[in-house]
This record gives structure tokens, C-alpha cells and sequence, in this order.
């Protein structure tokens, strides 16, 4: 529509003209609308073409099967499931397991990718070699193989349950997972949260603070420092008067394995492995790029000026470098997530796994589960895109 | 403009024509007919009887769907050739058809692929150790026509972890397969039992075995038939024990498309005519001696008496054909998973139902 706007903006700058097919205006609605026309067309013509055929083969169609109970089990669970809940749950379930695997992948493969990435352009010998090698190796290995490999890789060392490594109380690792105690929050939890949203808003307004002293009178304020006692002490005073927030239930042994605790599987473990090591290779790679752009005059200009090495990195370098490593950094974040619908090979319950595998053939109803899990996969892509086009924005060059 | 909403609808208008005019067909026509005459599926354009049978003749092959490597049912020699007993009906499919038992492609398919496989018309027939159950034979629009193998879900333990019955798996992860009947019968049997477990589902069977062997799972699950198969690919297969507790009922068995009976009766009197053929002592190597018999059952099963092939488009000799490819139900069985083979498995539940079994076959007359 856009392009409608920018004619319209002409049409009106050069008078009016007269409706019909010679006002560019009229001209290009009818081409959009017709083109907008034809593709919801199709799109009926499709849909309908398939509900069609669906009727005369005899096969069930609609969304009514996301109330119907899905009697299956799932290995690991963020919300309360068992197998009397709905398809609908297990879809939620899927959907959450998918993006607790994401963000913590995208977290770590970022972080991991920015490490490698300044390593690479490090003067010491070694350290930089270390760091190309990483690279060529973890990105040129398909994923799928990184993660038969890790997941193996995790699997062979670990002891069975019954010889457990314990490396602390209540803690045990086995090729079950790592089992850690739960904590379990009683009634005197609400200070001690109040306490810990207390001091982080603190703490916003006092770095806000510190930073704009700094700005008008120069002066140095340890504001980090501060904020981070600020947040061990409150909670801690919380603690103290209130007494402890929750209670850790530790897990148990049973017949094969621990019974209750919190628990690490080593399927999630092997997935996240994967995915980080794998796309940190691609991030570095990224990174390099974006820090060989900032010209070698803007870090001597810093050097002149007196600044740390570190400080040059942190507020010359790394800020112009944003500006070339975002754009490129967000279609890595969203492979990523995509990349984590591999996680069924070794039996991680994603959102592939359970819906468009175990519910997909309890039902039969593969065109609606395919399209629900393409509509999530979708959005959680456009939502990535949204965010990091918005950071992008804040980042970019301001042309004074 | 004042009012773009003429333009809208006039583009609309133009972009809708323009795609119905180019269209090969009337896609109006077909949205409406089924509103019209519900559930008269033969007047539809690909789903007449007889059209299955016609395609099948004119390609010149049966489209086969298989597992992708299930010993004793289907998997692939190292030259490519498949054998087992749901490979064999299909060759058997393909000797009622075309005289001869090489008229097949196999298409291996995983548990996931398979219904979308067979509902696509990817493949004429999904021969592939499938289990018959209620949803998948009324709401899937496939129709099952019998059963090859009487199976029945079992567990496969280490023998060090003395586990004697399913009772002792309690609290245990279990390793399976994603997209089949294993999972929910899984939780219905611990459910019910009000026993708790832990599920591991791989996509793959392969990773499956591999995860059980290293000790991820305290048991792995599947029909007792792939238990015994599964055991051959294990790094010490002496070191595991498949229970003896069965703990639900898998007659698997062929499925074809609904809305072709003809072919849906091919598959199921071909099926039909091996159980006979074994009833009747018929094998592969006796069959040109009993060509000759006076037995009236045997007369009309090898279509030297009445045609009972024409009444589903097929030669008289439709039957003697099929079991001139792949011998009686018998044979198949000891070919494939019998006594002599590594699966060793005894008859049990398939032998006949005169030798005390289920295998029952309705008689050609």
C-alpha cells in the first residue's frame, strides 16, 4: 500500500486529476486489489478443494481433536500435564518446551558467538587460531549430526542410576539427567519477591542516574557495583525477617531412578549443546565482520584519547559494530529456532515431536496440525523479526 | 478518490475472474457437489471401484508401502531386495494380478508418513506392520483387510536389572517410537495400573535401540514381533530378555484406500486364499499336483471350478498365481520370521485355527 501512498502524495502535488484509468491513483488500487483479489482466491479455492476431497475420502477434518484427550506421555512437561489432558494441552506443552530450548540456545549461542568472534581477531597467535578452527569445524558439520553426536557424547560417560554421581548433596547426575532439589515456595515467599522487584527497579533508576551524572559533571558513580549488593541484600534482609522462602525437596531414589527434584534430561542437554555450538560458529563469523567494519582511525582516535583497550572495545568499537552485526545476527536467531524441530531424532519432546508426530498420527489430521505448527513456527519468527528490527532500529546510525 | 472501495471491489472483481477463467475446471462445480449427494463417494473422479485395479495394470506395478527396516517383515538385503512377510504379500498381490511376484516397488515409509502416504495415493497398498484399530479404519478413510501377523506389545529388559514382569517397571523410562499405537497403549496400561513411567519417543527406531543400549531407558517397547527383531541389532543381544506379558492386542494387517471395494477385495480374498491354500495343504512346491485334485475347495480355490477371480477383475487362476509367488500363509511365515530364522519365533496366536490358532480364513464359494 505504500506505493499507493507515495502516488497519492504526487497526485495531489500535481492537482487534481480527474477519476479514471488515467489517474495513477485509481490505476494502482485496481492492480493491488486485484492482486490482493486473486490470492485470496486461491486461498478459498485451495481450501475448499481440499475440504472436498477430505469429505469424500471419508477423513475427519476441523480443530475439534484439540479437546479431545491426547493419552500420551510426555518426558519433560513446563506446565501440569498428564495423559487425560487434551491434544490442546500437548500442543502448549510442545510449544513451551520449543521455546524454553530457543531462547536458551539463542542466549548462549550469542554469547558464545561474541567470545569466539573477538577471539578470532585477537592478537595472540594461538588464541585467534583456536578460534578459526572452532569456526570451520562446528559450522561446516550438518546439525543433525552435532546432535547424534552430542547427545551421544553426553550419553556415554554418565554412570546409571544406581552408581550416581553426587558432586553435592541432594545433586545427582546420571544418564537419566542432572536431578537437582526443588524448591518448593511456602507463604513467606511473597517479601522475598517483593524484595527482589524492589531492588531491581532500584537498580534501573540507579544506573539511569549514575549515567546521567556522569554526563553532566563528570563524575564516576560505581552504580553496577551498588546495584548488585543492592540485590544480594534485600532478598537476603527478606530472608532473614520473614524466614526461608522455600523450603528444597529433594529428589528421592526409587526402584530405577530418582523420584521428584527438578530435573535436566540430557536429551535437552544435548539439544542445546547442539544448537549453540553449531550456530556460535556462524555468530563469530558475524561478529569478525562487524568489528573489521569500524575503521582502525575510530580505535586510535579512542587510544588518543586516553581510554582502556576495554572501554575503547565497549563504547567505540562494539556500538558501530552493532549496526552491521544485527541485521545478519537476527536471521541466525531465527534459523535457531527453526533448527530445534530437529529435535526429535533424539527424542526431545519439541513442538514437532509431540504435535506434529505423536498427535499428528494418533488424529490422522495432518493438513490442521501441519498448519497450526507452521502458524507457531511463523509467528515466533515474525515475533524475532519484530524485536530484533525494533533493537536494529535503536542501534543504527543517527545522522545528526 | 473519494470512495476507494469501488476500486477494491472492481480489482477484486477482475483478479477473481481472471483466475476462474484461466482455470482448467470449475472449481464451483466441485466445491458444491458434496453438499448435494452426501457420501455417494463413487461418483467422485478418482475413487471408482475398478479404477485402483485399472492404474495398477496400466503402470504395471503395485505400489507397496513398507517399514524402513523391520526384519522378518520388511527390510532391504544389501542388494535392495525386500523381504518379509508384509514384502511377501504384496508379491503375493502381485502374482493374483499379473501372473508373476515381481510387479512391485516397496516405498519405505516411517510410522509418521505412512496414513498420509496411502491417503495421497502415493502407494496402492500400505503393507507395512500396521495395527487395525477403530480410528484408523473409520476416521483416517482407509479400510483394513485382515490380519498377516497377530502381534501384541511387549517389553524388551536387561536381564541384569531382574525385571520378571511389567509390574517391576514401575517408575521406569522406556524407550519407543514416535507416531504409533506403542505410546498410547503405554500409558493406557500404566494408567490403568496406576503405575508411574517415564517416555521417551524417538522418531526412529534406530536411535531408539541405541538409547536403550547405552542405558537411557530401563526398557525399550514395541510389538513383541519387533522386540524379537530389534534384539538382532543390539551390541550383546543374549544380555536382554523380552517379557513374556503381552500387553495389548496388535492385529496388523494390510490397508487400502476406502471408496474402492474391488481392490479393497483383491487384497483381502488374496490374503484369504494363502490362509486357504495352507488349510487345504496347498504349498508352492505341491501346487501343479493339486492343480489336478477332485477336492471341490481346492477346484474353486485354483480356478478350475466357478470364476471367482472375474467377479474382481482378475484371472481364474488368480489364486494358484499368488501362491505360486509366495507359497501358503505357512511357508510365508516360516520363510520370515519362523523357527530357522533369526527371529525364531513360534506360530502361537498365527497358527490355524484348526492347529489351535486365530489365523481363520473365510472360504472361496
Amino acid at each position: 500500500m505504500s506505493m499507493g501512498e507515495g502516488q497519492n502524495r504526487r497526485g495531489r502535488q500535481g492537482g487534481k486529476v480527474p477519476l479514471g484509468w488515467n489517474n495513477p491513483r485509481v490505476r494502482s488500487f485496481v492492480y493491488q486489489a486485484a492482486v490482493l483479489g486473486t490470492v485470496i482466491a486461491l486461498v478459498w479455492f485451495f481450501t475448499a478443494t481440499a475440504q472436498e476431497n477430505l469429505s469424500r475420502l471419508n477423513i475427519s477434518s476441523g480443530f475439534g481433536f484439540l479437546d479431545t484427550t491426547a493419552g500420551f506421555g510426555i518426558i519433560q512437561t513446563l506446565i501440569p500435564y498428564t495423559e487425560q489432558s487434551s491434544y490442546g494441552r500437548a500442543f502448549l506443552v510442545g510449544l513451551l518446551n520449543t521455546l524454553v530450548v530457543a531462547v536458551i540456545g539463542i542466549v548462549l549461542s550469542v554469547m558464545l558467538g561474541f567470545l569466539i568472534g573477538v577471539m578470532r581477531l585477537s592478537r595472540n597467535w594461538l588464541v585467534a587460531k583456536i578460534a578459526a578452527g572452532y569456526v570451520e569445524i562446528m559450522r561446516n558439520i550438518p546439525l543433525l549430526l552435532h546432535l547424534f553426536f552430542w547427545y551421544f557424547a553426553v550419553l556415554r560417560p554418565l554412570p546409571g542410576p544406581a552408581e550416581s554421581l553426587s558432586p553435592l548433596p541432594g545433586v545427582f547426575l546420571n544418564n537419566r539427567g542432572l536431578i537437582l532439589p526443588e524448591p518448593v515456595f511456602g507463604p513467606a515467599s511473597t517479601a522475598f519477591f517483593v524484595a527482589i522487584a524492589i531492588a531491581l527497579v532500584g537498580s534501573v533508576f540507579l544506573i539511569r542516574w549514575a549515567r546521567k551524572q556522569q554526563v553532566e559533571t563528570g563524575q564516576l558513580f560505581p552504580a553496577w557495583r551498588v546495584s548488585a549488593a543492592m540485590l544480594i541484600l534485600l532478598p537476603g534482609l527478606a530472608w532473614l525477617v520473614t524466614g526461608a522462602p522455600f523450603e528444597l525437596s529433594f529428589a528421592e531414589h526409587a526402584e530405577f531412578d530418582f523420584a521428584g527434584g527438578m530435573r535436566l534430561l540430557p536429551e535437552f542437554v544435548a539439544l542445546v549443546l547442539g544448537l549453540t555450538l553449531y550456530t556460535a560458529g556462524f555468530i563469530a563469523e558475524i561478529v569478525r565482520a562487524g568489528i573489521l567494519s569500524v575503521s582502525k582511525g575510530q580505535r586510535e582516535a579512542a587510544a588518543a584519547l586516553g581510554l582502556k583497550d576495554s572501554t575503547v572495545l565497549r563504547l567505540v568499537v562494539i556500538p558501530q559494530a552493532l549496526r552491521l552485526i544485527i541485521p545478519p545476527l537476527t536471521s541466525q536467531i531465527l534459523n535457531l529456532t527453526k533448527n530445534s524441530s530437529l529435535a526429535v531424532a533424539i527424542a526431545y519432546p519439541d513442538l514437532v515431536a509431540v504435535f506434529a508426530g505423536t498427535v499428528l498420527n494418533q488424529t490422522g489430521q495432518a493438513i490442521e496440525v501441519i498448519a497450526l505448527t507452521m502458524a507457531v513456527y511463523l509467528t515466533l519468527s515474525l515475533i524475532t523479526s519484530l524485536l530484533m528490527n525494533w533493537y536494529n532500529a535503536r542501534v543504527a546510525l543517527k545522522e545528526r | 478518490m473519494k470512495n476507494p472501495a469501488v476500486a477494491l471491489v472492481i480489482g477484486i472483481l477482475i483478479g477473481v475472474g481472471g483466475l476462474y477463467f484461466f482455470l482448467p475446471y470449475d472449481p464451483l462445480a466441485r466445491v458444491e457437489r458434496p453438499a448435494a449427494s452426501t457420501a455417494t463417494a463413487e461418483d467422485g473422479e478418482r475413487a471408482v471401484a475398478g479404477d485402483t485395479l485399472r492404474r495398477v495394470r496400466q503402470r504395471g506395478f503395485i505400489q507397496c508401502g513398507v517399514s524402513q527396516g523391520l526384519p522378518g517383515f520388511s527390510s532391504p538385503d544389501e542388494r535392495g531386495r525386500w523381504s518379509g512377510i508384509d514384502a511377501d504379500f504384496c508379491r503375493a498381490l502381485s502374482g493374483a494380478i499379473f501372473g508373476n511376484p515381481n510387479q512391485v516397488r516397496f516405498r519405505p515409509l516411517s510410522a509418521k508418513d505412512r496414513f498420509t502416504a496411502l491417503q495421497s495415493g502415493e502407494i496402492d497398498i500400505l503393507s507395512r506392520n500396521t495395527t487395525w484399530t477403530m480410528s484408523r479404519d473409520t476416521q483416517l478413510g482407509f479400510n483394513f483387510v485382515g490380519v498377516t501377523y497377530y502381534d501384541g506389545q511387549s517389553f524388551m529388559v536387561r536381564k541384569a536389572a531382574g525385571i520378571e514382569t511389567t509390574a517391576d517397571l514401575a517408575g521406569a523410562t522406556i524407550c519407543t517410537e514416535t507416531g504409533t499405537t506403542t505410546e498410547l497403549n503405554l500409558a493406557d496400561y500404566f494408567r490403568g495400573r496406576r503405575l508411574s513411567y517415564r517416555v521417551l519417543s524417538f522418531e526412529k527406531n534406530d536411535e531408539a535401540i541405541v538409547a536403550y543400549d547405552r542405558g537411557r531407558c530401563d526398557a525399550y517397547t514395541t510389538d513383541a514381533s519387533g522386540l524379537y527383531a530389534m534384539r538382532l541389532k543390539l551390541a550383546d543381544p543374549d544380555a536382554n530378555a523380552i517379557l513374556s506379558e503381552i500387553i495389548s492386542k496388535e492385529p496388523l494387517g494390510p490397508a487400502v484406500r476406502q471408496g474402492d471395494p474391488q481392490w479393497e477385495d483383491i487384497a483381502r480374498w488374496t490374503l484369504n486364499a494363502l490362509l486357504e491354500a495352507e488349510e487345504l495343504g496347498i504349498t508352492s512346491e505341491n501346487l501343479d499336483e493339486m492343480l489336478e485334485s477332485d477336492n471341490p475347495r481346492m477346484k474353486r480355490l485354483l480356478g478350475r471350478e466357478g470364476a471367482y477371480g472375474s467377479t474382481v477383475g482378475l484371472n481364474n487362476d488368480w489364486a494358484a498365481n499368488a501362491i505360486r509367488a509366495v507359497g501358503n500363509y505357512g511357508e510365508m511365515f516360516e520363510r520370515n520370521v519362523g523357527k530357522n530364522t533369526p527371529l525364531g519365533i513360534a506360530r502361537g496366536q498365527n497358527a490355524l485355527w484348526t492347529e489351535g490358532g486365530l489365523q481363520y480364513a473365510a472360504p472361496v464359494r
